[in-house]
Formats: C-alpha cells, structure tokens, sequence
C-alpha cells in the first residue's frame, strides 16, 4: 500500500539521519547546541543543513530523472556555468533579477540540451550528459575568461550567506523548492507520469503518454536545479570558480537520490526523502569534521555508504545467498 | 568498406587536417621534438586510456582510474621515500594492489548486478579519500632510479626526444592492441559488449572476463600513476583529477562506441594525440586559454556521440524502441 | 511412456510449475536421430518452457531427460551444448558487433603462440560454412548479413558444437519463400547426417513440408504425437485450438443486423512485411472476433489500428472523416483503447497502484496539468473495481500482485475510464483462470450492448464463436476470410485456418 510503503520507507531514512546525528552527538557533545546571535541560528546542526543545500536542491533536480531511469552527470558542471553567469552578469552592473535570470535561462538551456539529445536522438542519458559535464566547466571559464570573477553585490551575496527567519538562505532556498517541487508533481499529473514512463516506458508509450516531453522537461528542471544550486555555491564565496564549483556534486546529488529511496531503475520516488538523503550525507561530512578526523575521510565514507546501499538494493544479494543454501551439484542429476 | 571502421577512419582524418592546419599556422609544431613531449606529456592520459577503451568495448565505464593515479602516486612514494624500498620492488606491489582494486569492482559488478557508473564512483571515492588520508600533500620523490629513468630517451632525428616514459605508452597501445584484437580475453571482451546474454550463451565466461577487465583497466591506471609520478618526480592524492573523462573523451573519439561492442585500441591513441594537439595548439598560440581544450574535447565527444548514434541507431533500429535494462 | 529405444533425446513425465500456475504438466516427448520433428503449441501451450528445459535454461520440477538413453540433466545452456543439445533462436543469439568467424569459433578460436589464429580461423569458418552452401566474406561483421545467413551461421555454429539434437526455435519467422527453401535444404541435409532436429513454427505448410512427426501441446499438456503422414491440416489445427468440431455448432449471439452505423473504415491498410493490405469496415455495436494462428498477423494488424507502427499504404477513416494514427496517442484522441497481448510488458505499470493503473489513460488524456485529485482518482477506481469485479484487496496495491485475470480487468478499467468508442483486445484471455475468463467473455458482450466497437484477437475459438457478430481469419499477414452468420462456428474457423492457398495449384 501507497502510504504504508512511504512511511515505511520514511523510517528508514529518519532512522539513518537520527543514527547519523546520535554518532555526531557522542563524538561532538556539542552538536546539538544551537545559539540565537545576530538575529540568526548558529550551530553545528543549522550547519548542516546550510552546507546541505546546494546537494539537496541538485537532489530535488535529480530525482525525477533517476525515476525515468535517467541520470544527469552534467549538474556539477552547470552549477559552474551558472555561478560564472552570475558573477559576470552582477560584475557587469546589472540588476539581481536580470543576473539571476540570465543564470537561470542559461542552466535550463544546459538541461534541455541534455534532454534533447536523450528524448529525441534517444542516446543513453549517462552519455548525453558526460557532453556537458566534459565541457561545461570549460564553457563556465569561457565565460569568467579564465579568472575567478568576485563580486560584492550585496543582494546577490545575501543569497548565499544571508539568513531568513533565522535560517541561512541556501537551507530556505531549498526548502522552498523542495516544497514547490513536490506540490508541483504530485498536484499536478507530472509525478504519476514520471513514475509510470519509469516504471514500464513500453506500457506508458501503449497508454498515450507524451514520454518525450516529460523527459525534456524533467532534464530542463534538472538544468533549472543545477543553476539555483550553482549562484548559492557562487553567492556563499563571492565568486565564480569555473574548475571547483560543484565539483563532484552530481555524485553526491544521485547518491542522495538513492539514499532518499528512489532506485536507479526508476519508477517510485519522493523529492523530501531525497532532500533528506542529502542532509544525512551532509550531517556525515559535519560529524567528520566536527569529531575531529580529516576531511577526507568523508570520501571513504561515502564510498562506504553507496556500497552498501547498492548491496542490500541489489536483488542478485538475495539470489546468491538463496543459490548458495540450495546449492545443486551441477552435471549428473542428484535423485 | 565495414561499416565499424568509419568513425577511427573518422578520427584519423580530423588528426590528419587538424595537425596540417596547426602547422600551416606555426611550422614550429612540425617537428620531432614537438611530437616528442606529445608522447612524453600524454603518456599517463594514454595508459590510462588503454584501460579505458577495453571497460567501454564491454560496455562499462570506469570512473574510478584518476583517483586510482593519485592513490598509486601517493602509495608509490611513500613506500619510496618513507620505508625506502627501491622503485623496482615497489612498482610491481603497487601494481597488483591496483589490479586486485579493480578485480573486486569488477565481481561486485557482475555478480552483484549493479550498474559499473555507479560502482566504479564509490571506487573513486574510496581511492581519493585513501590517498587524502595517506597524505594531504604533494610528496617529492627523489630517488636516483627517478632521476635515471627520468633522464632517459631516445633521440629522435630533428632533435626530438622519445622519453622512458613515452616509449611506454607505445609499448601498452602495442602490447594491449595485441591483447584486444589478437586473444580470446580480446574477443570475450567484445562479446561482452555486444550482447551479455549472448556471450555467456555462447560460452563467453562472462563474470571471469568483467572482473578482468575491470582489474585490467585499474592496473593500467596504476601504471598510469606510475608514470605520472615519474612525470612529476611526486606522488600527490589529488593527481590527475578529472582524467577519467579524459580518458573517456579519448576512447570515444578515437571511434570506440561508448556502449560497448565496437571500438579499437589504435583509435584511442589517436584519440589521446588529438586532445594532445589541442593543447599544444593552445600553448603555441599563447593567447588563447587552456580552457578552450575542454570546450573542443566537449564538441569532440557530442560529435563524436552524435556520429555514432547516426551510423549505429541505423543498423539497430531506434533506440526507444530497444528494451531498457531489466 | 515406454523407452523409445531409437530416441536420441527422450524426456518423460516433465513437470514444470511457476508460482501457482503449471506451465507443463507431465510431457512425455522423444526426439529420434535423423527425424524433424515439428513442436506445435499456441502461445502459453508450454512449448518455449519445454524448449527451456531440454537445453538447461530452466530447471525441471519433476521428470526426466535421457540422451543417448543416459539420465541426464543440465544446469546451464553451456552444459546442454557440451553434452550435444543445439538451439538456434528466431532472434539469433549471435554477437551481431563481431565478425562470421568470430561467431562461430568464439571460446574454441584455433590458437598460435598463444595468439589467435586468425588466417587459420578464417580458412576453418569458410569451409565449414561452405557445407552449408554459403560463400561469404567470414571476416565482415555478422550485421552486414541477413537474417537467414544469421540463422545459418548460428545453425552452423550450433552444430559443431553440440551434433546430437538440433532445436530450431521459429527459424523462419523473419525469412522470406526463397530463404526458407534454403533453410529447409541445409535442414534436410542434417537430419541425413543423423541429427534429431526439433522445429518449432507456426507456419503449418512449413510443418508439413518439413516434418517427419508433429507433437502438440496445449495448456502445458501433451495433446499427442503423430507421424506427419497419419494427419491432415485440420487435424492439426483441432489439436492445436482443442476443438472437437462435431460439439461445436454456431451458436450466434449477436445478429449483423443489429449492428450501428460505420465507425472505423479501412481502405487497403497495411504495413510493407507486417501486414498486407487490409479492407474493413468497423461498425458501432459490433464485435469482430480475429482468429488465426500466431505469426498470421494478427497482432500486426492491432498494432497498425492502434498506431503503435505507423502504415505505409491505405486509409483509415473515423466516423466517415480520414484519419491520421501515427501514434498511440493520436488513437486514443480518436478514442480508441488496445490491451496488449503481453499484459506484464505493454500493460502494467507493475509498481503502481491499481488506482493508478486504472486512472492512467483517462490522465494522459487530459494532460500534465488537468490532473484528477485524488479522491476522484479513487471514485474512478472503485467503480471499476465494483463494475468489473477486480478482485484486489485495496485500490493502493501494487497491481504486480494481482492476478492475471484481475490485471487484465484493469487494463480494460483503464480504457473504460476514457469513455472509449472502440477497443481492440488482444487475447484478453490468455493464462487467465476459468472464473475471470468467463467474465471478461461477459464484459464484451456487455460493451457491445452498450454500442461500443470491438476487435477482439483469440485462440480461443469457442470464446471468438460466442461473442462476435463476424469473425475475420487472418493468414500469412493478411485476411484470409470473413465468416459471417451460420458460418460463425468453430469448424468453419478451423477449416479456414488450415486451408491453405497452395490447395488451389494441387
């Protein structure tokens, strides 16, 4: 049943982050202390989701293309081509509305290049998009000319590092698009379609559904994600790094999608519990950090992470344990 | 004429035009010793390609091979520097642990069913965050073996050199095209990539042959980061980031399909000169940014994707109408 | 059965279930050396899953396979092979990316200095391929070739490796007179040499052109095997469909007369090598009963009414207006609904809830936007639930759980929810059990009265009989009569499918 399967599914992910959180809370009894300074929230967690966002806003892009099957390689490298826009566009003087517009319009046309080549040339979705992701960071320096572009536009900084309500920007920012995506989808017929076309594209073809619009679509609002994503990541540093923006952020984006429940082969999804599959691998990164080992234990981690969620995904796990038990001597038939 | 060859004689004529018209605008690039430190700065990239081009004919792809140069960079000269093992001793170990690496991605792919993009990232994740771990920094390796081989080349006429390092990268392209088209592991790895179901039908020991690719591919990116350590006298965890869709770039415009089946090991060195060409067109030029390489390796691939889907798709039939993964 | 002494290959009491539903019950079959043996069997009838256990893809349940008159079982295809059992498949499982040569010697390529042997190879690949009449270029790509040289080289490559048994699953589906010839010549040189060839099609001139012996299966039992020379076309066909003609008089339910006004028209539609050109008119209130053996084009026919292929020649007409169907979804603007025959890979979204099965089309209809809540979501699926008796424990179950029958009613809900005018089903009963079979035969009478128009493809004959208002008999890809009135009843379908048009030049 529907809803029984999503709170079962909840639970999971609730209890991974409470886990995740707990360990954070033994090894940093600090953590959970959160101080009221300056009109805004301080505190390990309030950093969590801060540092959260832009994964969880890809996160929220990514997974209606994981539920159609697809996957958008590309995200990272448009965050950069985003974040260059904006910072040449506020540099230039023109106002915020037409820099983040301009961003904005450039990211979705990224997406719906990738998704033109997927929905209508039919190439896989992991190829079309390594287009992009190889040569997007080198379109983002084109457009930067090759130096990191700093600005000090207050407005458009504000998006990274101002708070709202007492909590940071990028974190509103992305509840907000969380909230509007999942309404967006299931309110409308957008989120029975992407997990029927996910869920058997043959019978969705057989059905009359418009499969190639959809598939534009998504990978459009994927493209539109990425560029949220990539003015936030430009707006906390004030500036625009074409080689580091969002490097390696689309492998945390799918890997939130997976955590958050969603499979590689499509079908079901849920935009919070992938956002909530980015705040526990952030919550990871900060209890690292916090607990005092190096950074870059966070990879292994992750490595870790993705390994043995795939494992207990993986249905072959239990064909092989079952052929194991069972096992038959091959060749001449046992009576 | 077999419709297979298209795309590398494809690839073969745009390096022919592309170093005809770089030459008529700076006879300097026509020169031994330019094409020497062709060989000699691409020769990581290279190796690594080879690895890249047999994952890609079976119809995988590897993303874990640059973090797999920095971890055997970094590995490679802390067992140098620090227990002062001689490089001899050294490369061989380092070599198997990287094959051993690859092997396990290789039957957790198979075996476990889980798409090789998304095995093979964890594999870069758990090799970069080993390398960080192992060290932050970029450790100098200087050891008189480094220093010999280094130094070591052969002159070319015109008064180029063929550096030890070069001349290994042409000894891999050599020995793995023998490997490719000449063994029965060459033939399996392109039945793989034709149809899997087929293959192990038809007898293709099909697990035994993904975990050899896949150890295959990381061996050769070990030999990789040993060469990118003996490039750079160092080992450095964050070595050669980047370089697996380097190495996918190259296979692919060297007339590999990128989903598998299809593909030659000679087409990639081309593939890997052409992106070399670029480069080096760009130092010549002095006043356009490095930054134009990825712009034409991009527009490279999406012709090349695009060439492929034309000559492939028309043979298959459309691609929607191809069954997706079960 | 006894031990038949000559059999190269003899399987005994083969049971086979999946789940709940039994897909071969107790089969006795043997194969004897230098005999073609057809295996004949509607879809469903078990031949494939026999196919599948005599060469290792599946395991049996019960029962036994003796070759050579040695016990013996397989668990792979690879053992099957090496113990001397060969299949070639209509979809040839070759490796169209690698040469001829590779193709057949890939695994046992003739090997120097540990490098393969490529000259060797090639003088081995073109003699050997020269015992079957072929003379071609072994090292270009086996994708440059035609399907028949495809099914000769995997006839070739099966043959070297295994030698005992020969399985040719629907060799000749995809070829044409002249190729077949040619299949057929290399066939009756190997049975010469001593192999039990085993040939399965649904082509019944070919059986009989062919075949030495001819086994029936049907519903997964063993309906009984027959020397060619001892049995006619129709015997064939009545083995096939289980029909015993002397029970079975026309009994017609619904009169032409009572038939509305021309809904759909066709003028010389078809598809170049799918389905000839087809003229027929469609009318309200009716239901037109297909029948016809596998491959007759019968599903053809329902994918070019649905748009799913797009024709090449003639019109279609709705409502007397000429009508463009390149799409499914230009159908259902149209208002037309289609079942697939494969209800798990065309019908179901297996994951999704029965509400959402059944609110999918009528959804799609109205766009991205224009979506239904989902309390209206639920009073759609409940009535058709309550309407046709979907048996399902909640509207939220995935409707992978359900079973057959009941998926099939959901498929059907899903097209009733659009307010259809005209409906194609194809084989709406197919693997369903007896209790959901009877309604679903019920619900098309049901939508006749109601005015729809139906086309309803069956190998159920007795089902066709009772429910059409004409029936249409379909045949090498085109419609081969139209049987209306009295001559509605089971035999005169049966005699339809058997005749054949070389009766004409004998």
């Amino acid at each position: 049943m529907r809803a029984q399967s999503l709170s079962h599914l909840f639970s999971h992910q609730v209890i991974a982050l409470a886990g995740v959180l707990l360990i954070n809370w033994m090894v940093f009894p600090g953590f959970f202390d959160v101080t009221w300074k300056d009109g805004r929230l301080f505190g390990s967690l309030i950093d969590v989701i801060n540092r959260g966002a832009p994964v969880a806003i890809l996160a929220i892009g990514m997974t209606p293309i994981i539920a159609t099957r697809g996957v958008d390689l590309s995200v990272g490298a448009v965050m950069a081509v985003a974040g260059a826009v904006a910072a040449t566009f506020t540099v230039a003087g023109h106002p915020l509305v037409v820099t983040l517009a301009a961003a904005l319009a450039v990211a979705i046309a990224c997406g719906l290049w990738n998704g033109l080549l997927i929905a209508f040339l039919g190439i896989q979705p992991f190829v079309a998009t390594l287009v992009l992701m190889v040569a997007g960071r080198g379109l983002a320096q084109l457009i930067t000319e090759g130096s990191i572009v700093t600005f000090s536009d207050p407005a458009l900084i504000f998006i990274g590092t101002g708070s709202l309500l007492g909590l940071p920007m990028p974190a509103v920012i992305a509840l907000l698009l969380m909230l509007g995506a999942h309404l967006f989808v299931r309110r409308t017929a957008m989120g029975l379609f992407i997990e029927a076309i996910g869920t058997n594209r043959s019978a969705a073809t057989y059905t009359g559904l418009r499969s190639r619009s959809l598939i534009l679509a998504i990978y459009a609002f994927g493209g539109f994600c990425a560029g949220v994503a990539g003015i936030i990541a430009a707006a906390d540093i004030r500036g625009a790094d074409a080689n580091n923006a969002g490097l390696w952020l689309e492998l945390d984006a799918i890997l939130a999608v997976v955590i958050g429940g969603t499979s590689l082969l499509g079908g079901r999804f849920s935009i919070p519990l992938s956002v909530l599959g980015a705040i526990i691998i952030q919550a990871m990164n900060t209890g690292i950090l916090v607990s005092g080992f190096p950074p870059e234990f966070n990879l292994i981690v992750k490595a870790g992470v993705i390994m043995i969620i795939l494992i207990l995904q993986s249905a072959r796990l239990g064909e092989i344990v079952a052929a194991i038990r069972t096992k038959n001597p091959l060749g001449r038939k046992t009576p | 004429m077999n419709a297979r060859y298209r795309p590398l004689m494809a690839t073969t004529l745009i390096f022919i035009v592309a170093y005809a018209l770089c030459v008529s605008q700076y006879p300097g690039m026509w020169s031994t010793r330019v094409l020497g430190n062709f060989l000699t700065d691409n020769a990581f990239l290279g190796v690594a390609a080879v690895g890249a081009t047999f994952v890609i004919i079976s119809g995988g792809i590897d993303l874990s091979v640059g973090a797999v140069i920095g971890l055997t960079g970094v590995v490679t000269a802390i067992l140098i520097t620090r227990l002062g093992l001689h490089p001899l001793v050294v490369f061989p170990l380092v070599l198997a642990l990287a094959a051993l690496f690859g092997a396990v991605m290789g039957a957790v792919i198979h075996f476990l069913r889980v798409p090789p993009f998304i095995v093979t990232l964890a594999g870069m994740f758990l090799a970069r965050g080993l390398a960080s771990v192992l060290t932050q920094d970029s450790i100098p390796i200087d050891h008189e073996f480094y220093r010999t081989v280094s130094s070591l080349y052969i002159k070319l006429p015109g008064g180029g050199r063929l550096s030890a390092i070069g001349l290994t990268m042409l000894a891999v392209f050599a020995i793995f095209g023998l490997v490719a088209h000449k063994t029965r592991f060459g033939s399996y790895v392109y039945a793989i990539g034709g149809n899997p179901v087929s293959a192990a039908l038809m007898g293709v020991p099909t697990g035994r042959t993904t975990v050899a690719i896949y150890a295959l591919s990381s061996f050769l990116g070990g030999l990789s980061g040993i060469i990118y350590s003996l490039y750079t006298s160092a080992g450095y965890p964050l070595a050669a980031v980047g370089i697996e869709l380097d190495s996918i770039a190259a296979v692919v415009i060297g007339g590999t399909l990128l989903t598998g089946g299809y593909g030659f090991i000679f087409g990639t060195l081309i593939g890997v000169m052409l992106q070399g060409l670029v480069q080096t067109f760009i130092v010549f030029d002095g006043t356009l940014s490095s930054w134009w390489t990825k712009i034409a390796i991009g527009f490279l691939l999406f012709m090349f994707i695009l060439l492929q889907n034309l000559v492939f798709n028309r043979q298959n039939g459309p691609a929607h109408l191809r069954k997706g993964p079960a | 059965m006894t031990n038949d002494q000559r059999a190269v290959l003899q399987a005994t009491g083969i049971t086979k279930t999946f789940g709940s539903h039994a897909a071969l019950k107790n089969v006795d079959i043997a194969f004897q050396a230098g005999e073609v043996h057809a295996l004949l069997g509607e879809n469903g009838a078990g031949k494939s899953t026999l196919i599948k256990i005599l060469t290792g893809a599946y395991s049996l349940d019960q029962g036994t396979i003796r070759l050579d008159g040695e016990e013996v079982s397989f668990a792979t295809p690879l053992q099957a092979q090496a113990l001397g059992i060969g299949t070639v498949y209509q979809e040839v499982n070759l490796l169209p990316n690698m040469t001829v040569m590779d193709n057949l010697y890939i695994g046992r390529q003739p090997r120097r200095f540990g490098l393969v042997d490529r000259k060797r190879m090639e003088r081995e690949a073109r003699a050997v391929l020269s015992g079957y009449g072929l003379d071609i270029d072994v090292r270009a790509d086996l994708s440059t070739f035609s399907v028949a040289v495809q099914q000769i080289v995997a006839i070739a490559r099966a043959v070297a490796l295994s030698g005992k048994v020969l399985i040719l699953d629907e060799p000749t589906a995809s070829l044409d007179a002249a190729e077949v010839e040619k299949l057929f010549d290399i066939v009756r040189r190997l049975k010469a040499r001593g192999l039990a060839i085993v040939f399965i099609t649904h082509f019944l001139d070919q059986v009989f052109a062919l075949s030495d012996r001819v086994t029936v299966l049907r519903n997964g039992q063993l309906i009984g095997t027959r020397a060619i020379s001892d049995i006619n076309r129709t015997e064939v066909v009545k083995m096939m469909l289980g029909k015993d003609l002397a029970l079975h008089h026309g009994e017609i339910l619904a009169e032409e007369s009572e038939v509305g006004e021309t809904l759909v028209s066709l003028r010389d539609y078809g598809l170049k090598g799918r389905v000839e050109p087809i003229n027929l008119d469609i009318h309200r209130g009716e239901v037109i009963g297909v029948a016809g053996l596998l491959g007759s084009g019968r599903t053809e026919m329902a994918r070019l009414l649905f748009g799913i292929d797009t024709a090449d020649s003639g019109r279609i007409a709705v409502d007397g207006r000429d009508a463009t169907i390149r799409s499914p979804r230009d159908a259902v603007a149209l208002g037309f609904g289609f079942c697939p025959e494969d209800r798990k890979l065309d019908g179901i979204f297996g994951d999704l809830s029965v509400r959402e099965n059944i609110v999918m089309a009528m959804q799609a209809r109205l766009g991205w936007f224009r979506a239904l809540t989902r309390d209206e979501q639920m009073e759609i699926a409940g009535n058709y639930i309550e309407a046709l008796d979907i048996r399902t424990a909640s509207a939220e179950l995935p409707v992978k759980l359900l079973s057959g029958g009941n998926q099939q009613k959901v498929i059907l809900a899903r097209w009733l929810a659009t307010d259809p005018r005209f409906l194609i089903l194809d084989e709406p009963t197919r693997g369903i059990d007896v209790g959901a079979h009877a309604e679903i035969v019920r619900v098309i009478s049901r939508l006749r009265e109601d005015g729809l128009a139906l086309v309803v493809i069956s190998s159920e004959l007795d089902e066709v009989v009772s429910y059409s208002s004409r029936v249409v008999v379909m045949r090498d890809r085109a419609i081969a009569a139209e049987l209306h009135g009295a001559d509605i009843n089971v035999a005169r379908i049966v005699e339809t499918i058997a005749s054949h048009h070389a009766e004409a030049e004998q």
